[in-house]
């Protein structure tokens, strides 16, 4: 049976590859809007910190003979304290100006990581080696190997635990209310400059914890992060900032809508989330699950 | 009250305190013993607010000396002030707007070592309209329903020392008693309340001391028993 002429399998292998790619998406702008949200900084190290991720986590298996399950708790954990260590050296002291420092001083210091990452290793990619979960799992309409289907679980786990940390418990009313009004938050006892600090760590933590997931599927290398920075931010200002499930949803329909391009224009395939951008923004300039500010 | 040997709560000593370039407290001084209710007032633009804000360091610079609970606090964070037993009710009311009514009303921490904080019950015994407006968002609650909020989500964390600022401004006659009636449960209950209002008649009543501001210094103080005797003096302090 073909779809519009193209046969239903290689649709579907598509659509699942562009669903994984939407995950990734997903997780990466969830951190990039949480931190947003407390710390009005736009963080361009975002990439920088999924390359980190994965290389960290191909690095403890090289080094250490650390397994993927692991690093994929150690490498989020290594990044998160690293991006806490960048945000009370530097970061701080940016907040109360233009955001426009915010991204200058992200990009600068993504510029040193990055640079710092290809002096040792170089450009070219470092192979993970085998995925850490074999095998193929059967769908009826698609054979989807068992590691991306990991991805996808895991993807959507730690999102819904975001979004319910954030949500539903104290701590999440406690970011929520000191994203609206810092210095009251802190007149009720709250330490608020520790609050950012954590929410800088947990954002990037995400990020690299993403990376970690990606290690096994693609490859690893200094500039991992620069073609997924610029997607992400396109889908962070295609949704918007206003909701957690929003970013989501636009992470992977967005990944859902570059496979579909790849399948019927492939030629367009690596600027429809741009053509996308524009459209909403045109009719949107909140994005479509932002707020009127 | 007979509590002059006390330690006051709050002692305030040549306080200065500056907005950017500009100028605003000029050698502040007063103190308010523990369990008294003292209101600043005097006009707009007299340092009212921002004495209260900068006894929390929410101010700009700020020099001289404040002591809450016999403890210097010039020195400190404002979450550091605040825990040693500060509640803080803002002008603006500073209501969450994306945080639901119960929310924003546990959203304070409770200070560690107090148990003088009042329970939930009692905080939906004093607004029973909280009660009924639990689950809306902070940004659907009327101003009376904010107002409310604002001052009953301090009184649950133990808090010994309430700033309140201008809690009966704009609202309808009928929540400026239940506000009145809960300053006066504060009240025999022991706590220290310190108000800036705009409503003379209102805080005349629930006021030990009144003092008056003009340019960012205390000119006068006096019991309400006084006011009638000095209703000259009175209206040429705070009128315009």
């Amino acid at each position: 049976m073909d779809i519009f002429g193209v046969p239903v399998q290689a649709l579907m292998a598509q659509l699942m590859i562009g669903l994984v790619n939407g995950c990734f998406y997903a997780v990466l702008s969830l951190g990039l809007a949480v931190i947003f949200g407390m710390l009005h900084v736009i963080n361009f190290t975002h990439g920088a910190m999924f390359m980190l991720g994965a290389l960290l986590s191909w690095a403890g298996l090289y080094y250490f003979e650390l397994n993927y399950w692991v690093m994929l708790f150690l490498a989020p954990l290594v990044v998160g304290v690293f991006g806490i260590v960048l945000e009370r050296l530097f970061l701080k002291r940016i907040y109360k100006l233009d955001y426009l420092y915010g991204l200058l001083l992200t990009l600068g210091l993504t510029l040193i990581i990055e640079g710092a990452v290809r002096s040792v290793y170089g450009v070219s990619g470092k192979p993970y080696g085998p995925a850490p979960i074999s095998g193929v799992t059967d769908l009826g309409f698609l054979m989807i190997p068992n590691y991306r289907l990991w991805v996808i679980v895991a993807s959507l786990m730690v999102c819904a635990a975001t979004w319910y940390t954030i949500e539903r418990t104290r701590l999440g009313a406690y970011l929520r209310a000191a994203t609206e009004n810092p210095k009251l938050v802190e007149a009720f006892g709250i330490n608020v400059p520790v609050l950012v600090s954590l929410t800088f760590g947990f954002g990037v933590a995400l990020a690299a914890f993403a990376g970690v997931l990606a290690a096994p599927i693609m490859q690893v290398s200094a500039l991992t992060g620069q073609t997924m920075i610029v997607i992400v931010f396109a889908v962070v200002v295609i949704g918007g900032m206003g909701s957690i499930a929003g970013t989501v949803v636009t992470g992977i329909g967005l990944g859902l809508v570059e496979a579909l391009t790849k399948v019927y224009y492939p030629e367009a395939s690596s600027m429809v989330m741009f053509l996308v951008m524009v459209l909403v923004l045109l009719v949107r300039p909140n994005g479509l699950f932002g707020g009127v500010e | 009250m007979n509590t002059a040997t006390q330690t006051p709560a709050l002692a305030v000593r040549g306080l200065h305190a500056w907005y950017g370039e500009s100028h605003v407290l000029q050698g502040v001084n007063f103190e308010v013993r523990s369990g008294e209710v003292v209101t600043l007032l005097g006009r707009n633009g007299a340092g009212r607010t921002t004495t209260l804000r900068a006894l929390l360091g929410l101010t700009g610079r700020r020099s001289g000396s404040i002591r809450v609970f016999d403890q210097e606090t010039t020195g400190l964070s404002t979450h550091r002030i605040a825990r040693l037993g500060v509640g803080y009710c803002p002008e603006e009311r500073g209501i969450f707007a994306s945080l639901s009514c119960e929310e924003n009303l546990l959203l304070p921490p409770l200070f560690k070592g107090s148990d003088a904080g009042l329970s939930l019950d009692e905080i939906y015994r004093l607004f029973p309209n909280l009660e009924e407006r639990k689950h809306s968002p902070g940004m659907a609650l009327s101003g009376g329903e904010q107002q409310m909020l604002a001052l009953a989500r301090i009184l649950r964390t133990g808090a010994r020392l309430l700033l309140l600022d201008e809690i009966s401004e704009g609202l309808a006659p009928v929540i400026v008693d239940t506000l009145g009636q809960a300053i006066r449960e504060l009240r025999r209950r022991g706590y220290t309340i310190l108000l800036v209002e705009q409503n003379f008649h209102f805080s005349a009543a629930l006021s030990d001391r009144l003092l008056f501001m003009e340019s960012g210094r205390i000119i006068d103080t006096l019991t309400p028993d006084q006011l009638d005797d000095n209703a000259d003096k009175v209206a040429r302090m705070l009128s315009v």
